[in-house]
Order: C-alpha cells, then sequence, then structure tokens
C-alpha cells in the first residue's frame, strides 16, 4: 500500500478502532447483565476480561505505522515541547553547544587541510623533498632543516638515479618585469627541469618549460600563474609566444599554469628556468629546494641509500675551483635526508595545530560536562514524572530513551548552529592564525568538515545525555510515586554531579596551566633584545638591482648609496642604511668559514659563520649598539680597506671582550687577505627571539668576492633598506620612498614595505597564536568550571533547604552553614586541582617544543593555577552558601 | 517490515483462516465474530481481544478484509467486517496448504502409533 494516502486514511481507522473496541466492551457488559450482574461490576468485569484496552488499541494502530519511527516523532515532539517551555535553559546549550562544536569544526577544518588531506597532485605519496643531513659541516646545526641541495648535485643526482621518476630543484626569486605598464616587481620562481614533471600537473594553455630551456644559451622562456595571466593579460588566450621584459631581458611566455597551482607550498607569479652552466657549476651553492617523484614501490629508504652513493660522484665530478680540495666534504658526512614532500610541507607547525585542536577538543568536554549537569538538575525535576511513567509501564530503555533523544536533539541542533559559527571562526583563525601556515588556500568547510561535525554532535549529545539517561532509566517506580520528603538529597543524585564537577576542574586546570605557560613564553620572549629597537618606527623595504639593469657591481653600489641619501632627504626620516638581510625575516645572506689569525682548530676547519653585508648606517638605524670600534663609512665601503664589523658573542668566544677584538684579524680563506676588525656590534636574534643569535660576520655592502679566481669585485644586489622614521608604516611614506627610488632609476620598483615591528611580530606569530588560543580556551574553561560549582552548590543548597532549617533551629551557626557548603565545594576543586595537576604535567610536555625561557613543569605556573581555582571556587560557592545561611527555618520548615 | 510481534494463537496462520472462513459466511463485526467462534467450536477456542483486533487491523491493511460501518444487535455504531476477493483467494490458497499440512501431521501421527 502506498505510504503517503495511508497517512491521510489513518485518522478514519483509529476511530473504527476505538469504536469497533468500545462496542465488543458494551456488547460483553449487556451479556453479563443480562447473567444477572449489576451494572457497575458488569462494566468492570467486561473490561477486566478484555485486558489492556489502551494497549490494545495501540497495537491495532501500529498494524498502519512504522511503529519505531513514530514513536521516536512523538518523543521528539515532546523534547520540543518541554524546551520550549524552558527557554533559557535551550538557549543556554544550545549556544555552547554552537561555540563549542563551531570551534571544533574550524579548528578541525585547518587541519584536516593542513596535516591529513593529501597534496594536491597526483600520486601524492611518491612526492619526495630531497634535504640532505650534513652533521660533521661545522656550523651547519644552524640550519634548522638539514642541507639543501647545490646545482652541481642537481645536475650529478639527477642523471645517475635509480629510484626517481623526475627530479628537479627550485629556489624563489624577484624580478623586475618592466613594458607592461609601471616597473613592477613579481615573486618568480626558478626552476629547473623536473619540477614540473615530478608535480605532474599539466598548464592551462600553452606547454611546459623543457629541458631545452635550461640551456644557457637558449632563449628565455617564463610560464605565468594563472593569476598574474588573469591580472596583467585578462585571461586572454592569444599571450602564448609573446614576450615580456624581465630583468631587462626578453622573455617568450610559453604556457600559464592553472588556478591555485603552487609549486610545494610556494606562490608565484611567474616560472622561470634555472639556466645553470654545466662546465661553470661548483660543488658549493648549496641553497637549492629539491623535490623529486620516486618510481612506483621504491621507498624513501631506498631512493635515500640510492643517491647516498652519489655523494661520492658528485665530488669526483665537479670542484669548488683551482687550489681546493673536492674531497673536503667528505669531513661533511653528507647523506640524503629525503622525507616526505608533505611532511615538508607541513612543518612545524603541527604541534601548534594539534595543540588548539586539544585545547578546543577539551572546553567542548568541559562545555558537556556542564550541560550533563544541567540535564541532570533538569531530570531530576521530572524525577517524579518519570517514576509515575515507569509504574504506568514505561519500560527503561523507553525511558531512557526518551532522556536520550533530548540530548540528541540539542547536540544535533547545536551542530547545525555551529556551522554558522565555525565560518566565522575560520575566518577569525585564518586572520590570527601564525602567517606562515601552509596550505591556507586548501582550508574549506567541505563535506568532511561536515561529517565531523555531525559526529562531534552525535557524540557529545550522546555523552552529556547519557548520563541522566543512564541514571534515571533505573529510577524505580516505588521510591517514586511518594513525593519526594527526604529531608536532605539523597547521595547518589548528588553524587554525578560531584564527580562532574571535579573532571570539569581536573580539565579546566589543564588548560590554564597550557595558556599560562604560553604567556609565560611570551613574556620571556619580549624580554628578549632582539638587537634592534623601537621597531615600529623603521620601514623597511627590499630594493633589488638585477645584472642587465646596472652591470658593474661598483655602479650598484653607487646607486644603493645615492637611493639612501635620497630617502635620507625625505621630511621626517631620521636615518637610513640598508644590508642583505634584516633579521627574523628567515632570510639568510650567505654561511661560510673563517678563521682568527693565529688560532688552530680542531680538524683543520674554522666552522660556518652567518654573513651579512652592511651599509654604512644600517647599525645605528636598526638601533643594535655598537659595543666597541664603530661603524663602517662610505669610505670604508668603496676604497676596500679590508675592514671588517663581526657580532659580540663572536668576539667573546674568540678575545673574551667586545673591545679586545678591535684591531684583531680575521680571514675567509687563505688565499683572501686579512681583514682588520674596526667595530664589534651587539647580538641579533637574526632567527628570531627564541632561537640563540648567530655568531655573525658583517661584511661591508661591496667587497672583493671570494669565489672567484680573478679578483673581482662584489656587492648584493638585492638589499632591504631601513628607514627610521616617526612616519614608519603609512602609506605616504612608502610612496616617498617609492618617489626617491625612481628618482635615481625610474626602472626600478621596491618590494615588501613592511615596518620591522610588522617582521618582529610575524616572527613571533606562532607563539602569540598558541597564546591567544590557550588564553580564550582556559577563560572558557574557567568561566565553564565556575558556573559548573555555582550550578551544584545552589542546587546542593535548594535541594536542602529544609535540612538547614532544621539545622538552624537546632541551633546551628551561620557562619558553619556557610563553611559546610563552601567547604564542599573546595574539597571538589582540591580534587580536581589534584587529577588536573597530573593530567597538565603529562600533557604539557606535548608542548615543550612551543615554550621558551621555561620548562613545562614551570613552579610558578603550577602554583598560581590551583590558587586561581580554589579562589574561584570559593566565590562561586560562597554565594549560594550565603543563600542557605539566610534561610529562615520557620518558613523552611512550613514548605509542604 | 516485521509484523511478527502477533500472537497468533495456535500456530501462525490458523486465526486468520478462522478469521477469513467465518466473515466468509457472514460479515461480522468484532464482538460477533469472537461468539461466533466460541460457539461453532463447541468453546474449544477462545479468540484472545488481545490478537484479534490488531489481526483484523492487519487483514484491512493487506487487503483481505473491508470494514464499513454497521449497527450492532443492539443499535449501537460500529464497524463490520467483510471478506474481499483477494481474502477469498487467500483463504482458498491458506486452506490447501492447511490441508497438506493436516495430512501430514496426521499421517506422521498415525505412523507412531501402529
Amino acid at each position: 500500500m502506498n505510504p503517503i494516502p495511508r497517512l491521510f486514511r489513518r485518522t478514519r481507522r483509529y476511530s473504527d478502532i476505538d469504536i469497533s473496541v468500545n462496542e465488543h466492551i458494551e456488547e460483553r457488559t449487556d451479556e453479563l447483565i443480562a447473567e444477572g450482574l449489576p451494572r457497575k461490576q458488569a462494566e468492570q468485569t467486561a473490561r477486566r476480561e478484555f485486558g489492556n484496552v489502551a494497549l490494545l488499541q495501540q497495537r491495532s494502530r501500529e498494524q498502519w505505522q512504522w511503529p519505531a519511527l513514530e514513536s521516536l516523532l512523538a518523543d521528539l515532539k515532546f523534547t520540543l515541547r518541554r524546551l520550549r517551555k524552558s527557554p533559557g535553559f535551550g538557549i543556554t546549550v544550545l549556544l555552547t553547544l554552537a561555540i563549542g562544536i563551531g570551534a571544533n569544526t574550524a579548528v578541525f577544518s585547518v587541519i584536516d587541510g593542513v596535516l591529513l588531506k593529501p597534496l594536491p597532485y597526483p600520486q601524492p605519496n611518491e612526492l619526495v623533498s630531497l634535504w640532505l643531513d650534513a652533521p660533521g659541516a661545522p656550523g651547519l646545526a644552524n640550519f634548522q632543516n638539514g642541507l639543501r641541495l647545490s646545482p652541481s648535485m642537481y645536475f650529478t643526482f639527477s642523471e645517475n638515479n635509480h629510484s626517481f621518476q623526475s627530479l628537479g630543484v627550485f629556489v624563489p626569486n624577484t624580478a623586475n618585469v618592466t613594458g607592461i605598464a609601471q616597473p613592477e616587481e613579481v615573486h618568480t620562481l626558478l626552476i629547473t627541469d623536473g619540477i614540473l614533471q615530478t608535480l605532474a600537473i599539466p598548464p592551462a594553455l600553452g606547454r611546459w618549460l623543457s629541458h631545452d630551456d635550461q640551456d644557457p644559451h637558449a632563449a628565455k622562456r617564463v610560464i605565468l600563474s594563472y593569476g598574474y595571466w588573469q591580472r596583467r593579460f585578462g585571461s586572454d588566450s592569444s599571450v602564448i609566444g609573446r614576450s615580456l621584459q624581465i630583468d631587462s631581458q626578453t622573455c617568450e611566455i610559453v604556457g600559464v599554469m592553472p588556478r591555485g597551482f603552487r609549486v610545494v607550498d610556494r606562490d608565484f607569479d611567474m616560472l622561470v628556468p634555472l639556466q645553470f652552466d654545466r662546465a661553470h657549476v661548483k660543488l658549493a651553492g648549496f641553497g637549492y629546494d629539491g623535490i623529486g617523484r620516486l618510481k612506483p614501490g621504491i621507498s624513501t629508504a631506498q631512493a635515500n641509500s640510492d643517491v647516498a652513493r652519489l655523494v661520492e660522484t658528485w665530488m669526483h665530478t665537479f670542484t669548488n675551483g683551482p687550489g681546493t680540495n673536492p674531497f673536503y666534504y667528505r669531513l661533511w658526512r653528507i647523506s640524503p635526508a629525503f622525507r616526505s614532500l608533505k611532511q615538508q610541507v607541513i612543518g612545524s607547525v603541527t604541534n601548534v595545530l594539534w595543540v588548539v585542536m586539544a585545547t578546543v577538543g577539551l572546553v567542548m568536554m568541559i562545555a558537556c560536562v556542564n550541560i550533563a549537569n544541567l540535564l541532570l538538575v533538569r531530570a531530576d525535576s521530572r524525577q517524579h514524572e518519570l517514576s509515575i511513567r515507569a509504574a504506568l509501564g514505561a519500560g527503561r530503555m523507553r525511558i531512557a530513551r526518551e532522556l536520550l533523544i533530548e540530548s540528541l536533539f540539542l547536540g544535533l541542533t547545536g551542530g547545525i548552529l555551529a556551522i554558522g559559527v565555525a565560518y566565522a571562526g575560520l575566518r577569525l583563525l585564518v586572520a590570527f592564525g601564525p602567517a606562515n601556515l601552509p596550505r591556507l588556500s586548501e582550508v574549506t568547510i567541505d563535506t568532511r568538515s561536515l561529517l565531523f561535525t555531525l559526529a562531534v554532535s552525535i557524540v557529545s549529545g550522546l555523552l552529556f545525555g547519557s548520563i541522566p539517561a543512564l541514571k534515571y532509566a533505573h529510577a524505580r517506580a516505588a521510591a517514586a510515586v511518594s513525593a519526594n520528603r527526604t529531608v536532605s538529597a539523597s547521595r547518589t543524585r548528588q553524587r554525578s554531579r560531584n564527580v562532574l564537577v571535579v573532571v570539569q576542574v581536573s580539565m579546566a586546570l589543564v588548560l590554564l596551566v597550557s595558556a599560562l605557560l604560553m604567556i609565560r613564553t611570551f613574556a620571556s620572549m619580549r624580554k628578549v633584545d632582539p638587537g634592534f629597537s623601537d621597531p615600529a618606527h623603521l620601514e623597511t623595504l627590499v630594493v633589488y638591482l638585477p645584472d642587465l639593469l646596472v652591470t658593474d657591481p661598483i655602479v650598484v653600489t653607487h646607486v644603493q648609496n645615492e637611493i639612501a641619501e635620497k630617502i635620507a632627504a625625505i621630511p621626517g626620516v631620521t636615518s637610513v642604511g640598508f644590508s642583505a638581510a634584516v633579521p627574523m625575516e628567515g632570510n639568510d645572506p650567505n654561511w661560510d668559514e673563517m678563521s682568527v689569525e693565529g688560532k688552530v682548530y680542531p680538524g683543520g676547519e674554522p666552522p660556518m659563520l652567518f654573513f651579512n653585508y652592511v651599509s654604512p648606517g644600517y647599525f645605528s638605524t636598526m638601533g643594535t649598539a655598537v659595543a666597541a670600534g664603530r661603524e663602517y663609512s662610505w669610505d670604508d665601503v668603496f676604497g676596500l680597506r679590508n675592514n671588517i664589523i663581526i657580532s659580540e658573542n663572536f668576539a667573546r668566544e674568540n678575545w673574551g671582550s667586545a673591545s679586545a677584538a678591535v684591531g684583531k684579524r680575521i680571514r675567509q680563506f687563505k688565499s683572501m687577505p686579512w681583514q682588520v676588525i674596526i667595530g664589534v656590534v651587539q647580538d641579533v636574534r637574526h632567527n628570531g627571539v627564541n632561537e640563540k643569535a648567530p655568531e655573525t660576520i658583517y661584511w661591508p655592502a661591496m667587497l672583493q668576492s671570494p669565489y672567484t679566481h680573478e679578483p673581482t669585485i662584489d656587492g648584493p644586489r638585492s638589499v632591504t633598506f631601513v628607514v627610521r622614521s616617526k612616519r614608519a608604516g603609512s602609506e605616504a611614506l612608502v610612496a616617498d620612498i617609492q618617489r626617491a627610488v625612481g628618482s635615481v632609476n625610474a626602472n626600478v620598483p621596491i618590494a615588501n614595505p613592511a615596518t620591522m615591528q610588522d617582521i618582529y611580530a610575524k616572527s613571533m606569530a606562532r607563539t602569540s597564536f598558541t597564546l591567544t588560543m590557550l588564553a580564550i580556551a582556559g577563560a572558557m574553561a574557567l568561566l565553564l568550571g565556575i558556573i559548573g560549582i555555582y550550578g551544584v552548590i545552589s542546587y546542593a543548597v535548594s535541594q536542602r533547604t529544609r535540612e538547614i532549617g532544621i539545622r538552624l533551629a537546632l541551633g546551628a551557626q551561620k557562619a558553619e552553614l556557610k563553611w559546610m557548603f563552601v567547604r564542599s565545594a573546595l574539597v571538589l576543586t582540591i580534587a580536581g586541582v589534584a587529577i588536573g595537576i597530573i593530567g597538565a604535567a603529562a600533557l604539557t610536555q606535548s608542548m615543550k617544543s612551543l615554550l621558551f625561557g621555561i620548562s613545562p613543569l614551570d613552579p610558578l605556573t603550577y602554583l598560581t593555577v590551583p590558587f586561581i581555582l580554589v579562589a574561584a571556587a570559593a566565590l562561586a560557592s560562597y554565594l549560594p552558601a550565603r543563600r542557605a545561611a539566610g534561610v529562615n527555618p520557620v518558613e523552611a520548615l512550613r514548605v509542604d | 517490515m516485521s509484523r511478527n510481534s502477533d500472537n497468533r494463537d495456535l500456530f501462525p496462520g490458523a486465526l486468520e483462516i478462522m478469521i477469513l472462513q467465518s466473515l466468509r459466511h457472514k460479515p461480522m463485526h468484532g464482538y460477533a465474530l469472537v461468539k461466533h467462534i466460541q460457539q461453532v467450536s463447541d468453546d474449544l477456542l477462545q479468540v484472545e481481544e488481545g490478537s484479534l483486533y490488531p489481526a483484523l487491523q492487519r487483514m484491512l491493511r493487506e487487503g483481505l478484509l473491508q470494514s464499513e460501518e454497521g449497527v450492532s444487535a443492539k443499535g449501537r455504531p460500529t464497524r463490520i467486517y467483510r471478506v474481499t476477493n483477494a481474502g477469498i483467494k487467500h483463504l482458498e490458497r491458506e486452506l490447501s496448504s492447511f490441508g497438506k499440512m493436516f495430512d501430514g501431521i496426521t499421517r506422521v501421527l498415525a505412523f507412531s502409533q501402529s
């Protein structure tokens, strides 16, 4: 039978059944009366014989129903009606759930997008990142990830390996594009053959760069990103074959990559072929990121051992130039440490994200506990009703089901609301998240997130619903119907709420401890002197002078000098300087060895040191204190006077103090002249405040290159200008600077304007993000905990009013009564604190890598948090306790 | 959908056969049906009301019966049940399989007695 009309015809059927049954009973009554029974007795007998009329009618109706579903619907209707009667309860619970589940969904979406989903390339599990390990390289410990590849390694590995389908290297760069409109700086990625083959994403238009394009003598060809193609060419498909002026060089456009295509995690405007000259590449130059696609069935370990044997081949094939020993690198013990590309992309955020996920998970659990508590109170007030229903024959399952339906309904409705919260939360996360959060573009609320929301809604619904359901399904009919006349609350009733409070306090403690640890970390990071001062008034921007624009390196330095002078003349600018790299930007201009005159090095090799290249006035502009000696002057720079500036830690290590170092001599290679130390500057935390300041050699902005055979003058072509001004951070200043730069050379754009404060804050983003998340979670947990304690105590007070009345009548002191309630709250809190401390001690171990300057068992934190919790519990219980003491015994005892 | 919760007296289908057979003889209301079966079986079979009404509803749903408004002997409104053509066909099918089963049982019982 068709189910739909059946539904409509049902009402008639139901009345048919009732009519039939009534007739039946009446006929039997008539019969019994005819047999001589009085009417009343006859009616009773007829009914008794017939049995349970209601049940029978129900059974008969069920023939027309889907009983399971319909009784569910009936329960649901009942739930809705009850919720409508207490909107305060409903709104509280739904809001709590919406926020709790929403936060979880948002964080899950991030974790899913960043950590769990495979990379957006075909067969992503074949992709590996080509990093090397070099435990013997002095000073290399500073490279956090190990050693990258050099061009000669690229040739050796790509030509001789047996384990890769393809491999290649790339390096991010910038280029000046001229000839379209304004000169513009674009982000390029220089790639070798093998990169596109490895990633295996076909172009949207045109073709890939080919093997032939990386011939240094071939015509220059480039591929555009989808975004750049849209922006600059209005998605014109005739762009293929057209030419662009890139760094003053004519380049042909051969392809456009599809929307969303990135190389590993790098966005770019253009892909430009790396054109290494195979005949002239050296062993060194370990600055290239390598990726490769393994042959099917080859493991990373197999690839490691395959390439390990090629390290020898590499040293046999290439050299660092005449007079150098290619087997020097044996000391470095170079070995491949390839890792899955995904692991490489995700990097260090894994820890942060899981900590945040655990945090919001904990808050959700606390919220569930609170809701469970509310539901318990609610179910308690229904005790009477539930008992009557049990007495009338409702099974345990039936009652448990109804309670569970209520909580599931709450859970699911909360889940639906949570989707909105999650959208908002995700925007917040993306806005406040660590700036370098990888794969951010892949984070969305998708089916997986929605399934997660559904799962969380159901699980939390079951979680907070099962506690009252388990309890009240056992409500015995007998105890019940006789009204609630016991004087004090039964122990079992209070006990489950007490356990919930203990659980809640312990979870709140874990969160508060984590939050406080992060706050202390942040504080100790803020206390570290980064090696520069007042970063809010330092504007930084990058200026790049490509080969073809300014050929002579000496002229490059002169142009840079001229630009510095023009900027210095801008109103409101106090001072100007530039360097190859400013601190905390993740940019290392160079690392190489440096030997101190008269010092004997174990193993014969001096350690590698961090090199930067600076202009006169750079240190005074940055606010980096000169500890001894002086800064460079332009005469030092242009005079090539073999003067050098070093960092204080390097001075102290070698000569005991900064002042003792001035006048001493160091040199890079034996073939190079000695450099006289003219200045020692304060240590700079180049890699962020939480990393040690590297021992640094500051070369002048122009110098004799140590890397060429014939004497050559060299200097950095891409430099960051630092400008100290009260106007730093304003658009107007940047515009003034652009005009100043343009007045020197109209074809030179400026890039990446940012204040030093921005850069500083960005380098702390991971910490401040974790801190914010944990602080919010900790505050929520504390608030929920206070509400929990308050709720339990005030309910206990209301349940025990009569008992209090009796106590007062018998002469109990009010202070004692108050203390009785506060004490019970404190006992629960202390139990929770004890459990929480154990939990926190265990859980915060996983936060170790996020902490700075304090231990995960920081005693101050572990003293403060319990104190806060106990104080909060005392307050939360004192309020209802005061109410208890205010009870008027006469009235209390008069109640029913 | 499982609807076997109905307690069918004797063995599955027996109550149904008796209802169909009785109603084929003459359309009746519920109480009359109980009385009829009781009388015809000389009080050997007592139909439980708890089974009868759900069974009637089920047979209505399956289209074996029709119900119509009517009045009882005492003039009170009630519902009269009548067998449909489908019901008669069903009854005949059931009767023949019932007959076969009964034959089988009789033979087996006769065998063990001899």
